[in-house]
């Protein structure tokens, strides 16, 4: 495989940027509603660019926890007081507003899981067990997380399928050309993310799952990089199955959502059996309860749950396609500044329309670890590794990169901090 | 505001680094391992030829940031001469120098006293035990009658 990358030195070409200091967000107010943004780290004010691993959460957010153990906590569903009917309507309003969030989909869609890997697992338990047989094949992309590869692999090696990839090219886009034989007959199911985690790539999934679909395919999501930063639109993508995460879009960590189409769901056994999931048990025989409620066997992450909802709103009430502006402008300018400094590998796609704003880029000279360890010394927050995508790290021709993430708390001076840091590193480990 | 990291890069770390011990190849090794931190992905080959029952060379092959890499380096430096169970001990003694216990042994680390400055940053300790750890599962692998082994630092 080509390697991505351009080499130090070569200027970045981007679409023009807007006026300096014309974001389409207002980052100071925004900032004010995160408390943890205003924390020093190592004596320096707080740069949080690790947004792809999980975000900062907004006061509404703790507020919402705090209050739900300190006013409402209670089991969900069964109780008959007070308390319970408060917490079982808090925790279904959210499911309510998951499914409107995402295009509006209908509530017994939406399963709420730990995570979107739990959610990913589910699926390919449930529905991959019952329907993935030996000689079937499974296609998932190169740049696939581990959470949607090793389930897969896993899938594969138990049935007997076989497992193939969909390539990307040397920009870090997915290679197209052979699609229609790679998505052959035999093909039960396509897996691919929206967004790259490492690369930021936006993969055309609307014309992926048509194709899988016209092959007699199921297609399966992995929007974690992806709701917390674009509009999503699930009745226009038509996926089968679409899964992401709270804690990636200011909810809480132990969030994560499942949406199956009705029909897939009817015909999936439980992953997890117990409580919560049943209507009728017998001593010898067992019934389900009804979607959504048979795929979320005991009692679940009520708090959590609820205090999604108001990480929800926030999104709403600034607007998912301003975010999605705001980021484009970011990346840009990220793009640039970094390309400027004439010594940073840059990973990944340079349009900022096809891409997302998880930047990956590497010093030659200085290890990805050595270097965000360097920036964490001046208060800026990134990722060094292989970002749980280690067959795409190492197809770039490294074992680790350095990531950085903005989100809708980031402005240009948070870039202009990372700049600066990056070329007085060289200065302390090249010296 | 750069004093804790310093206290990681200390000089003679960064000297090990830029300048690592032990890159020369080794013809029909005696132990050979290979490494893997699960955190990042780096590995590192170790080979070593013994002369008897002491080590006569080392070669470590370390692609890694300059903790593991100094770490590597000084672990080539210091085990020369050495017998596998001294080794092992001194190996002991590096990890219990990383995490902060008492260290009984009355024993001149040398360069490997520059390590110290690891403790403060948790996460960096597999980066500096990563050479050490491969090595002493070789040593192991060897007592139970394998030549090749492949570890990692969890």
């Amino acid at each position: 495989m080509k390697i991505i990358h351009t080499e130090p030195g070569i200027p970045v070409e981007t679409e023009k940027e807007t006026k300096m200091g014309m974001l389409p967000l207002n980052v100071d107010k925004i900032k004010k509603d995160f408390p943890i943004l205003s924390r020093q780290i190592n004596g320096e004010s707080l740069v949080y660019l690790d947004n792809a691993a999980t975000t900062q959460k907004p006061q509404v957010v703790i507020d919402a926890l705090v209050s739900y153990y300190a006013r409402h906590n209670a089991n969900i569903h069964r109780g008959l007081h007070t308390l319970a009917e408060e917490a079982t309507s808090a925790y279904e309003a959210v499911r309510d507003k998951v499914a409107e969030f995402i295009g509006g989909v209908r509530r017994e869609e939406v399963i709420f899981t730990r995570n979107t890997t739990e959610a990913i697992n589910m699926v390919a338990q449930s529905w991959g067990r019952k329907n993935v047989k030996q000689g079937d094949r499974i296609v998932i992309t190169q740049m696939e997380h581990h959470a949607n590869l090793v389930p897969w692999l896993i899938l594969a090696r138990e049935t007997g399928a076989e497992l193939e990839y969909i390539k990307i090219d040397g920009e870090g886009y997915l290679n197209l050309d052979n699609i229609a034989e790679i998505i052959n007959a035999k093909t039960k199911i396509v897996a691919l993310t929206h967004m790259s985690n490492v690369l930021g790539t936006i993969n055309p999934v609307e014309d992926i799952i048509n194709l899988a679909h016209r092959r007699g395919a199921v297609c399966l999501v992995d929007g974690a990089q992806s709701t917390p930063h674009l509009p999503v639109n699930i009745a226009g993508m038509n996926p089968d199955f679409f899964a992401f995460s709270g804690h990636k879009m200011l909810g809480p960590t132990g969030v994560g959502v499942l949406y199956a189409k009705e029909e897939h769901l009817k015909n999936m056994e439980p992953v997890q059996y117990g409580g919560e999931m049943i209507s009728e048990v017998r001593y010898d025989n067992v019934n389900w309860a009804e979607l959504p409620w048979k795929f979320e066997a005991g009692t679940p992450n009520i708090a959590d749950v609820i205090a999604f909802g108001p990480a929800l709103d926030y999104l709403t009430e600034i607007g998912m396609n301003n975010i999605r502006n705001h980021e484009m402008e970011l990346t840009r300018y990220a793009l640039r500044r970094l390309g400027e400094l004439g010594f940073v590998k840059l990973y990944g796609p340079r349009d900022t329309r096809r891409r997302g704003s998880a930047v990956s880029f590497a010093d030659p000279d200085i290890h990805p670890h050595d270097l965000a360890q360097f920036l964490d010394s001046r208060g800026i927050a990134v990722r060094a590794g292989h970002h749980c995508a280690q067959p795409l790290t190492r197809s770039l021709g490294v074992n680790s990169t350095v990531r950085a993430s903005t989100y809708i708390y980031n402005s240009r001076e948070d870039v202009d901090r990372l700049i600066t840091a990056l070329a007085e590193a060289r200065r302390y480990f090249l010296k | 505001m750069s004093g804790k990291l310093d206290e990681m890069y200390r000089d003679i770390i960064m000297e090990h680094y830029r300048f690592p011990r032990g890159t020369k190849n080794i013809r029909n090794p005696d132990l050979v391992s290979e490494g893997q931190n699960p955190a990042c992905g780096d590995e590192i080959e170790i080979k070593v030829k013994m002369n008897h029952d002491k080590v006569q060379n080392v070669l470590v092959h370390c692609a890694g940031c300059a903790i593991s890499v100094a770490s590597g380096s000084m672990l080539a430096e210091i085990v020369e001469g050495k017998s596998l169970d001294e080794i092992k001990k001194i190996a002991g003694i590096v990890r219990a120098l990383l995490k902060g216990e008492e260290i009984s042994e009355d024993i001149d680390l040398g360069d490997l006293e520059a390590l110290k400055g690891v403790r403060k940053f948790p996460v960096r300790i597999k980066c500096a035990l990563l050479s050490w750890t491969t090595l002493v599962d070789a040593i192991e692998a060897r007592e139970h009658g394998q030549i090749t082994k492949t570890s990692t630092t969890e």
